[in-house]
């Protein structure tokens, strides 16, 4: 898989709403259109997106074939404790990407 | 002012004792229409001598006594041509015998089909073309104000912009890190952010070899990306990197204070930093009620008449062009189908639709140019690209070329500006 970007804030207080962005570089081939040889480019997307806070899920999706390449996920949580916010794409290959940032919550 | 209805009575009363052959069209015994042009850039300048020369009264509303040329003005950012060099009269279009009206047009009342200037007179008109350009918008980009572009300057438009971001480069030490920040589509130029970034790499790689070029951009991909990014690889390896959205490019924000870009992943801090904002079609497109939610103006692609205002027609960088970028070249050829089109309505006849072409050459280092080349017509409610016309230059070119490239690009810019201005 290609290059992943993520945006957390490394402080919040407690019950405070952060912002959360992700971004993977992916082709999201849908599987529905031809290459040059005329034949159907087999499908490859990420069909899964997961992220954990300590373990924990906070945010999730399922991506289909009209997702557009490089799927960019920016969502909201509440800060409750510090640690580690795991992000996880899975692909059509049954591979994954894992990305991981810390966050101190006072 | 209109002709009063009694005059208009009288005078289709002669027509109507003449024989038929003299009286059709009938418009034409009448004192002549007057069509009001709006803006002296390449499109609204073109626009009013060729109607002028089809035998219209026309006046030509722009507040400036020279036009600045944003084509051509990267060299002055580059430091290889001056201001001079980029500023053109309008002495050739009234001698011309266009009207010049050294105002500003600040309202139209398109029931009573009459301009109103920023002097508090009204002009009126039976057809009117604004071709107002571009107005940057200072409220799309979080601190970029009109302050901040006074810091980080923009040099979107032509003039002291463009000088002061010359400035800036003159003072940066060698070893700086100069940023480009590239708008989502639409705006003026496309390949434009992409040429200044060369030739910024020219003057830097000749004076300040140690300093770096950053692009941060709001889209994956751009107008000759391919031939810039070669060329880039050939003349200035290392020195320009380009950050495209889905590699978290796209700025959200600028703190003019610490000369710092936010993208929306990250913080780049800048020596010397190039903001090109979003932007809109000029003011009066929307005080004229001609631009959509867009900013931008839907016309019909075979008139250049506003969907929204009957009457009013528009050229240039303000218009939704579909496949048309947002060039000189392209306002140069809209204005005349958009000024023959005018004259065919102004006669009683049906427009024809127009087949239109527009190349854009870009100068990537000292004798080396690239272009791009397309052809339009009327499709669907758009101005299409007509397939397998038009193209880039070829990736592989030898580079004599490229060198006949920028002289070609060159020779345009003296033949454009020679007929619209001279």
């Amino acid at each position: 898989m290609g290059r992943a970007l993520i945006n957390v804030p490394p402080k919040a207080r407690k019950g405070q709403v952060i912002d959360i962005k992700a971004l993977v570089s992916h082709p999201m081939e849908t599987g529905y259109r031809t290459g040059p040889d005329g034949a159907l480019v087999p499908r490859d997307i990420i069909n899964r997106f997961l992220v954990t806070w300590n373990g924990q899920e906070i945010f999730s999706a399922d991506l289909f074939p009209a997702i557009a390449a490089n799927p960019y996920f920016a969502f909201t949580t509440i800060a409750q404790e510090s640690g580690t916010i795991t992000f996880r794409w899975f692909d059509d290959k049954g591979n994954a990407q894992v990305e991981t940032a810390a966050i101190v919550v006072e | 002012m209109r002709p009063g209805p009694d005059r208009r009575t009288l005078i289709t009363g002669l027509v109507a004792t003449l024989p038929a052959a003299l009286a059709a069209p009938r418009v034409l015994a009448q004192a002549p229409p007057r069509v009001v042009v709006v803006g002296g850039g390449f499109g609204g300048t073109t626009c009013a001598r060729v109607l002028q020369r089809a035998g219209f009264g026309v006046t030509l509303v722009e507040p400036s006594a020279t036009y600045t040329s944003c084509a051509f003005s990267n060299g002055v950012v580059e430091g290889t041509r001056s201001l001079a060099q980029q500023q053109f009269g309008y002495e050739g279009v009234a001698r011309q015998g266009v009207v010049l009206a050294r105002l500003s047009a600040v309202g139209v009342d398109a029931t009573a089909r009459s301009v109103r200037l920023s002097d508090g007179s009204s002009l009126g008109y039976d057809r009117l073309v604004l071709a107002p350009g571009i107005d940057l918008r200072f409220d799309a980009l979080p601190g970029y104000d009109q302050a901040a572009a006074g810091v980080m300057p923009h040099a979107w438009k032509a003039g002291e912009q463009t000088l002061l971001l010359r400035r800036q480069l003159e003072a940066m030490e060698d070893g700086g890190t100069v940023v480009i920040v590239a708008p989502a589509n639409p705006f003026r130029c496309p390949p434009g952010p992409y040429e200044r970034a060369s030739l910024i790499a020219a003057y830097l790689k000749a004076n300040k070899p140690r300093s770096k070029i950053v692009i941060l951009d709001a889209k994956d991909a751009f107008s000759k990306q391919k031939l810039f990014q070669n060329a880039w690889d050939d003349l200035y390896p290392g020195m320009i990197e380009w950050v495209g959205l889905s590699q978290g490019g796209k700025v959200v924000e600028v703190v003019p204070g610490e000369m710092t870009l936010v993208t929306e992943f990250g913080r780049t801090k800048a020596t010397v930093a190039n903001v090109i904002p979003p932007q809109r079609a000029g003011a009066i497109a929307a005080a004229a009620g001609t631009a959509d939610r867009s900013g931008w103006c839907p016309i019909d692609p075979v008139t250049f008449e506003s969907k929204l205002v009957p009457g009013i027609h528009l050229v240039g960088d303000a218009i939704i062009a579909g496949g048309m970028p947002k060039s000189a070249f392209a306002a140069n050829a809209q204005a005349k189908a958009c000024a023959d089109a005018v004259a065919m309505l102004l006669r009683g006849q049906a427009p024809a639709p127009p087949k239109l072409i527009n190349t854009c050459y870009s100068l990537v280092g000292p004798g080396y140019g690239i272009s791009v080349a397309g052809v339009y017509r009327p499709a669907n409610g758009l101005l299409t690209d007509v397939e397998g016309a038009g193209g880039t230059s070829p990736v592989d070119a030898p580079r004599e070329q490229r060198a006949q490239e920028a002289i070609y690009a060159d020779a345009w810019f003296r033949t454009i500006t020679a007929e619209v201005f001279g």
